[in-house]
């Protein structure tokens, strides 16, 4: 658990006194990612170094798991928690072992213990370490390069982990492929994160909560949600973007915009019934399934009625399907394809669970701005 | 003291050996340039013939100055010019090749391929896009080559009046055999002098002779001395 | 290895090796070897003398440069120290001969002014090099080892110091290759060494002295020169050397 209270940082210079931070005060729950977020000259950087006192606050109080941070010796301090940077900064005379064990040997643990750590934090994150642990950083790719950073920060097993846009370095395509890899891993590890990003998408996609700093200031501090739907200002509702609502379709999955479910028919169903069924339960479309549910077809009101024979002569084709895991935004993308307003949805085993709607997605996505902000989803 | 009066009384004769000192650097770096440059490009065709020469040339400079002047009078002395000015121009022309090969091989190769690929895709050839491409860009680092040469051999010179080439090492030998420390002083100043107004002088020559657009503002030029020679 | 980086090919070394072998009978034909075999006592005990004197000025040489170019690196001394490297950089550009000439001047004559003069003539390539190597570490590496809670000695000895190794050796190579260049010199000034039969042999005009005096300077020169290489290519580790 990190709590940072009135923290503030001011500098001196020639042209006056800068604040780069002001009175900053945020609570990180144990174990949750938090990411720090704004333009450039904000002020996120310098209060995530705060933290690890590379900058030393001008006032305030930070406390690591209840212990105040000003009571231990920087330098050991440091020691106990993770720090990797944009740059990565393994050091190239070491092999990537070497590098995995410094903060262990700093602690001075016995060396065979920290080479078995370092071994499986390598496994940990899918590098062979018969492979890799006698490299060097210069033969690594940058991806794994920051792989191994990561492990580093991690190799003393530190409560929290402290990043400086670590993922900034790394090209668009394996950034995602890494940021899904930490977000696996750290449902594992559980240590309580801080990392810094100028990345609206990114925040959204990996933080629990979500600290949004201008000019020194911390302007919001919600979860991803409540950030998109509730932006406190004009300046937080611009930097998320005027599409922040296209953006919470990422945030919520498809089953929880399920309709209503409807019963369902089978091939043999003679249409009389099936119309009569579609009547009484209010439905236009209706889903054909097989004896086991899986989705076979539908059949539409307006296109069946008068007709006679069973659904399955009638029935048409599904363009797609989507399934209840997927998010929102998927699920809109295929309409979007298919020139449909609704989906069929399907479970694991791709049976049929329920329509999903434009018109419904919309009303989900409404309610919380209907409601106040803050209310925990 | 002492030797400001030596030096003001002996005006002509330093300036008779500032001359023979400059003209055997000029001459011979003047040489190694028309032979250097090249060599140095036309290494940059193959991988091989391009280790190989940097490697005779880097083995040349690690051969002290006396050392080679000592092997090659014997050789010159077969058509009678074992001693004086010839063994000196040659020792200097051999001592200037590296650098001025090596940088010349550097500049080249270095020239962004996307430029070469742009002068081949508008039609010109290799040896227009030689003259009008590849040398302008290489001629800062060239130069740079040719004032690491003329500094070196400057010092060499100064050795090369042990075999009778003259030169303003000739003021510090006297003071040397006859413990003359006004002439060791002259000699020891003017050479240096020499050699920082050579330094800076080139220096401000390949800043005029480097085209216009990619002249960078003035900064301490660094100087590369990895080859760099021997006494 | 070493030697693959700087031949290529093994026919380079066969032209080489029969090059030598054809001037060898040459020499034979002409008496020059036995000219030279004369003077083998002499090479033997001017040889003892001349790595005496490369030795110890090299070894003060690097001694003194490194922990000074060290020093001048260190942020508290950024100011002071780009106007030291000037002055350096000027030095550098005086000629040997008048290096020892000065020191002659300062010291008289025999071993200990030689000995001053070839340490001042190697110094400069090693300060500056030293310098310029622990200036080229990238900070952000300085970042990240004070992030993870090393102590500034620390960082200097496991990050700074490795990373300044490569560009450190190529400056040792260059002042000792400086430092063998200059040593013939160093007879001139009482301070013995193979350049008494180079010297000698010019003024008695002896080709045999002089080939006496001058094939073992050169090829002890080369061979400085090839153990600097070797010891650079294995002692900085495979991490920060680009040659391995």
């Amino acid at each position: 658990m990190i709590k940072l209270e009135n923290v503030t940082k001011a500098f001196e210079t020639p042209a006056g006194t800068v604040v780069a931070a002001d009175r900053i005060n945020m609570e990180v729950a144990d174990g949750e990612i938090c990411v720090l977020l704004g333009p450039s000259g904000c002020g996120k950087t310098t209060t995530l170094k705060m933290i690890n006192r590379l900058i030393e606050p001008t006032s305030g109080k930070i406390y690591i798991n209840g212990k105040d941070t000003d009571r231990y010796d920087p330098v050991e301090l440091r020691r106990t928690i993770g720090y990797v940077i944009q740059q990565i900064g393994l050091f190239p005379n070491m092999t990537v072992e070497e590098n995995v064990c410094v903060v262990p040997k700093l602690l001075g643990w016995n060396l065979d213990k920290a080479k078995q750590r370092a071994s499986e934090l390598l496994a940990t994150i899918n590098l062979d370490p018969a492979l890799f642990l006698k490299r060097y950083p210069k033969e690594l790719s940058g991806g794994q390069q920051q792989r191994v950073g990561v492990a580093r920060a991690l190799a003393a097993d530190p409560p929290v982990l402290l990043m400086d846009e670590p993922f900034g370095a790394i090209d668009p395509i394996n950034r995602e492929v890494i940021q899904d890899e930490f977000l696996k891993m750290h449902r594992r590890l559980r240590k309580t994160v801080m990392f810094v990003s100028h990345d609206i998408d990114e925040a959204v996609k990996m933080a629990d909560k979500v600290a949004i700093f201008r000019a020194g200031r911390l302007e919001q501090f919600a979860s991803p949600d409540d950030l998109l739907a509730h932006p406190a200002n004009d300046f937080i509702a611009d930097f998320v973007g005027t599409d922040r609502t296209l953006k919470r379709l990422r945030l919520v999955k498809v089953g929880a915009a399920l309709e209503p479910r409807a019963p369902t028919v089978v091939a043999d169903d003679p249409l009389d019934h099936v119309l009569a069924l579609m009547r009484e339960h209010g439905q236009r479309i209706v889903m054909v399934v097989d004896p086991s549910g899986r989705p076979q077809g539908f059949l539409d009101r307006d296109i069946v009625a008068g007709l006679s024979g069973t659904a399955a002569e009638h029935r048409a084709n599904l363009p797609a399907t989507v399934r209840i895991e997927d998010d929102l935004r998927t699920a809109v993308s295929k309409m979007f394809m298919h020139d449909v307003r609704w989906m069929a949805c399907v479970d694991r085993e791709g049976l049929f669970a329920g329509f999903v709607s434009q018109r419904g997605i919309a009303r989900l996505l409404g309610e919380t701005y209907r409601a106040p902000a803050g209310i925990p989803r | 003291m002492e030797t400001l009066k030596f030096i003001m009384n002996n005006l002509p004769a330093i300036g008779q050996r500032t001359i023979e000192h400059v003209s055997i650097v000029g001459v011979a770096v003047s040489l190694a340039i028309l032979t250097g440059v090249p060599i140095g490009i036309a290494i940059t065709q193959n991988k091989r013939a391009a280790d190989i020469v940097l490697y005779v040339a880097a083995m040349i400079m690690t051969i002290p100055s006396i050392a080679l002047f000592g092997v090659m009078i014997p050789v010159l002395a077969l058509i009678g010019q074992g001693i004086g000015y010839l063994p000196a121009v040659i020792a200097v022309l051999l001592y200037s090749q590296l650098p001025i090969i090596r940088n010349t091989y550097t500049a080249i190769s270095n020239v962004d391929p996307a430029l070469r690929e742009a002068a081949r895709g508008m039609g010109m050839s290799s040896l227009q896009r030689l003259r009008q491409v590849e040398i302008p860009l290489a001629i800062p680092v060239i130069m740079a080559g040719v004032r690491i040469a003329v500094v070196i051999n400057i010092g060499i010179t100064a050795i090369a009046t042990y075999i009778g080439a003259g030169g303003l090492g000739a003021f510090i030998s006297r003071g040397i055999s006859q413990t003359d420390s006004r002439q060791l002083i002259t000699g020891a100043l003017a050479v240096s002098l020499l050699a920082i107004a050579a330094d800076y002088g080139l220096l401000w020559l390949q800043h005029r002779l480097t085209p216009v657009g990619i002249r960078t503002p003035r900064m301490r030029t660094p100087r590369a001395a990895p080859g760099r020679a021997t006494a | 290895m070493a030697i693959r980086s700087v031949m290529s090919g093994r026919w380079t070394a066969a032209l080489g090796l029969a090059a030598a072998f054809a001037l060898g009978v040459a020499a034979q034909r002409g008496g020059l070897v036995d000219q030279v075999a004369k003077y083998r006592g002499d090479i033997a005990f001017l040889s003892q003398q001349h790595m005496k004197l490369v030795a110890i000025s090299g070894g003060l040489a690097i001694l003194i440069g490194v922990p000074l170019g060290l020093w001048l690196s260190r942020p508290r001394m950024r100011g002071a120290a780009e106007t030291i490297m000037q002055a350096l950089n000027l030095g550098s550009t005086i000629p040997t001969l008048a290096v020892l000439a000065l020191s002659m001047s300062l010291l008289g004559i025999g071993v200990v002014p030689a000995i001053f003069g070839l340490w001042a003539a190697s110094l400069l390539p090693i300060v500056r090099n030293t310098y310029a190597g622990m200036l080229g570490v990238p900070p952000h590496f300085i970042e990240a080892a004070t992030g993870m809670g090393m102590r500034p000695l620390q960082i200097l000895s496991g990050v700074e110091v490795p990373n300044a190794l490569f560009v450190t050796f190529a400056g040792i190579r260059t002042a000792l290759a400086i430092n063998v260049g200059t040593a013939p010199l160093a007879f001139l000034i009482g301070g013995g060494g193979l350049g008494e039969l180079i010297f000698t042999g010019i003024d008695l005009n002896e080709p045999g002295m002089m080939l006496a005096g001058a094939i073992p300077t050169a090829l002890l020169a080369v061979l400085v020169d090839f153990a600097v290489g070797v010891v650079s290519y294995w002692v900085v580790p495979r991490g920060v050397n680009p040659l391995r």
